[in-house]
């Protein structure tokens, strides 16, 4: 098993937002967190990255076997774990590629493995950034900054295309995306799905789900998860609206 | 009470001395001489004085600078030359050009750089020094104006005829060398309708620990563009004061961008003072501060006539035991309407024992003006540090490429690549970050 939460309390500044999750992915799985706002859908994706404001007040995280509440945030991205942020941070006066860079060989380094120079790594950049049609003019702009809304969520997936997570926690990626934009990232997130690592779609809207198909969809409400199922469910939330789900967990 | 008032100091005998051995016209000695009377009567200024009370400056008067211009090997100084002005820059060592050093032979024909000395030779230059020297900003500023202007040598003088444009940046690079005491001083004329670039310099051969004592005035003439950088890389002993001071008229642009990276203790006074309608001008800044230095800028924009527009954009990032000083005053005075006046003073702590003290002062006395001032005094956003922890880098990569980002908007400013990449290894260097972009 990737990633195993047991029990799951958590919350920020005091205020209890997860009540109690439970979660099993394995590897070579995409599964969909649904649930209204203020479910606890982006607190779970932040407890997952370890973001200090949230705190975790009961309850366990194992990742590959290991307590994942244990590491930094740093070293669970070194070891694999990646968010994709709603709301992406922009970086002014270092580009994209330096950027991308760095990270690339901190977790290199972390892995004992070879670290690239920039000409190399500018070739594995170029390579990756195919996955989400972006053009190596990005590559010497500024890390997000004067992006458009769509491009940072490109950003974002371009990112997790060269760090290769194994377990990529996507949060809210389909919000402020139009059609294109939603088409290009959904696909990129689709080449990058494989055998070795599973994906956590987190999203309000159903939408996302009709471009990246999820094997298992979850519905959170009020900080716990009420229902469970496959890709069907996901449709029958659309149809029904989230009034149905909140009903079924009372 | 003040520092030295009265006294017979290190100053006195070299004073004399320079004073007899000059022969300079009448009327620049009797300026010398009344701004050496000040000094005398008044000496450095002190913390009792309002625009000093965070910048203690006693430590100055300990210390027995002499005054002889040492030698420096061309080797040492390549460091400090770009090759943007390598055919126009001329280089001062303790105060004295440095003839091996200084070329302006790549200079246009049309474009006047000299030392004082070689001005005043020259009639029709000799007048302009006349009618300008010290008439931006007088000796009695201050107790280092005053010094200042009573040490007035071999100061560089450029003069940019009406309509020309300068391409080519030049260079003003003052080195000083262990003990010294010297006055850089500099007269920038830009005529009418004239565009050049400067670049203000001040550097150290080695971590020596003297005084560096400059004043700056900067006339910019109808609808003439003028842009300044001015980049201060003393040594972490050094004691530095300069101030500048800019006239601008009719829709004349006046463009700073103010770098002080060294210095254990240094102060930049910047007075911008709008003479005539229709002038733009930014004063921006950025002062980045390790171990135990201080630096204070105070800096007064002045609107006296209608429609003119200030920008201001200063920041500090101060570390370890480091302090900072801004002061930004801005008038708006009774005829100045349609002003537009901008003012920001950003500061990141990036220690505990670090600590600035901001104060921007907008002064208004029209209603028909648009301004807005602020100043924030923080640490690093914790979401930003968090984005770049998430992939994968260390706390201490994140911090210092935040911090590189954070004074980035500074540097970016300089469109002369040289000096913008040196700027950019130094910042990085201290933040101990290696891009290799």
């Amino acid at each position: 098993m990737l990633l195993e939460v047991k029990n799951l309390h958590a919350g920020i500044e005091g205020k209890a937002i997860l009540k109690g999750l439970n979660l099993q992915i394995n590897k070579g799985e995409i599964h969909a967190i649904m649930g209204p706002n203020g479910s606890g859908k982006s607190t779970l994706a932040k407890v997952l990255a370890g973001h200090p404001s949230y705190e975790v007040l009961q309850g366990e995280v194992f990742y590959e076997g290991k307590n994942l509440l244990e590491l930094e945030p740093d070293e669970r991205a070194r070891e694999g774990v990646f968010l994709a942020f709603q709301y992406p941070v922009e970086v002014p006066g270092v580009s994209n590629s330096q950027f991308l860079r760095l990270a690339y060989n901190e977790k290199m380094k972390h892995l004992g493995e070879e670290e690239l120079d920039p000409l190399e790594f500018n070739d594995l950049l170029k390579e990756r950034a195919k996955i989400v049609e972006m053009d190596s003019s990005f590559f010497k702009r500024s890390v997000n900054e004067g992006f458009s809304g769509g491009e940072k969520k490109r950003n974002e997936i371009l990112q997790m295309a060269v760090l290769e997570p194994k377990l990529a926690v996507l949060d809210e990626t389909d919000s402020g995306l139009d059609i294109d934009a939603l088409r290009i990232v959904a696909e990129g997130v689709n080449k990058l799905r494989g055998s070795e690592n599973a994906i956590i779609l987190v999203t309000h809207y159903q939408r996302l789900l009709n471009y990246i198909e999820p094997d298992f969809v979850h519905v959170l409400a009020d900080g716990k998860i009420v229902k469970e199922g496959g890709k069907e469910l996901a449709l029958e939330l659309e149809e029904k609206g989230y009034d149905w789900v909140k009903a079924a967990g009372k | 009470m003040n520092l030295q008032a009265g006294k017979e100091t290190i100053y006195n005998a070299e004073f004399r001395r320079s004073l007899e051995q000059s022969n300079q016209p009448g009327w620049l000695k009797s300026l010398r001489e009344n701004a050496f009377a000040y000094f005398t009567e008044n000496g450095f200024p002190t913390v009792q004085n309002e625009d000093w009370k965070y910048t203690n400056v006693s430590a100055i008067i300990k210390e027995n600078f002499g005054f002889e211009a040492s030698s420096i090997d061309a080797e040492t100084l390549k460091i400090f030359a770009y090759p943007e002005s390598k055919q126009t820059q001329l280089v001062f060592v303790d105060g004295k050009l440095n003839k091996e050093l200084s070329d302006i032979s790549a200079l246009p024909e049309n474009a006047v750089v000299l030392t004082f000395e070689e001005a005043l030779k020259d009639e029709r230059h000799a007048q302009t020094l006349k009618e300008k020297l010290a008439r931006s900003i007088n000796y009695d500023f201050n107790g280092f104006t005053a010094l200042n202007t009573a040490f007035v040598d071999e100061g560089a003088f450029l003069h940019v005829p009406k309509n020309a444009k300068i391409e080519t940046p030049i260079l003003l690079l003052f080195v000083s060398t262990n003990n010294k005491a010297n006055f850089p001083r500099v007269l920038i004329v830009a005529e009418s309708f004239s565009e050049a670039t400067i670049i203000e310099s001040y550097a150290r051969s080695n971590e020596a620990r003297y005084l560096t004592d400059g004043v700056v005035e900067v006339f910019v003439a109808d609808e003439a563009r003028i842009k300044h950088f001015r980049v201060q890389r003393e040594s972490h002993e050094a004691f530095h004061y300069t101030a500048t001071a800019v006239n601008i008229n009719r829709a004349s642009f006046y463009d700073s961008t103010n770098i002080n990276l060294g210095g254990k203790l240094s102060r930049h006074d910047i007075n911008v003072k709008f003479n005539a309608e229709g002038g733009e001008a930014f004063v921006d800044g950025l002062y980045m501060l390790n171990d135990s230095q201080h630096h204070d800028t105070h800096s007064v924009i002045d609107h006296a006539l209608p429609n003119c527009n200030s920008h201001q954009n200063y920041k500090g990032v101060l570390n370890e035991k480091s302090r900072g000083v801004f002061n930004g005053k801005v008038f708006v005075r009774e005829d100045a309407s349609g002003t537009d006046a901008q003012q920001s003073n950003k500061n990141l702590l990036l220690s505990n024992d670090a600590r600035v003290d901001t104060k921007p002062q907008l002064e208004i006395f029209n209603d028909d003006v648009k301004c807005a001032h602020g100043a924030t005094v923080g640490q690093l956003e914790e979401e930003e540090l968090f984005y770049l922890l998430s992939r994968g880098l260390s706390e201490n990569l994140a911090r210092n490429l935040l911090t590189y980002g954070f004074a980035e908007e500074i540097i970016n400013k300089i469109d002369i690549e040289s000096i913008k990449k040196e700027l950019d290894e130094a910042v990085l260097n201290r933040l101990e970050v290696n891009l290799e972009a």
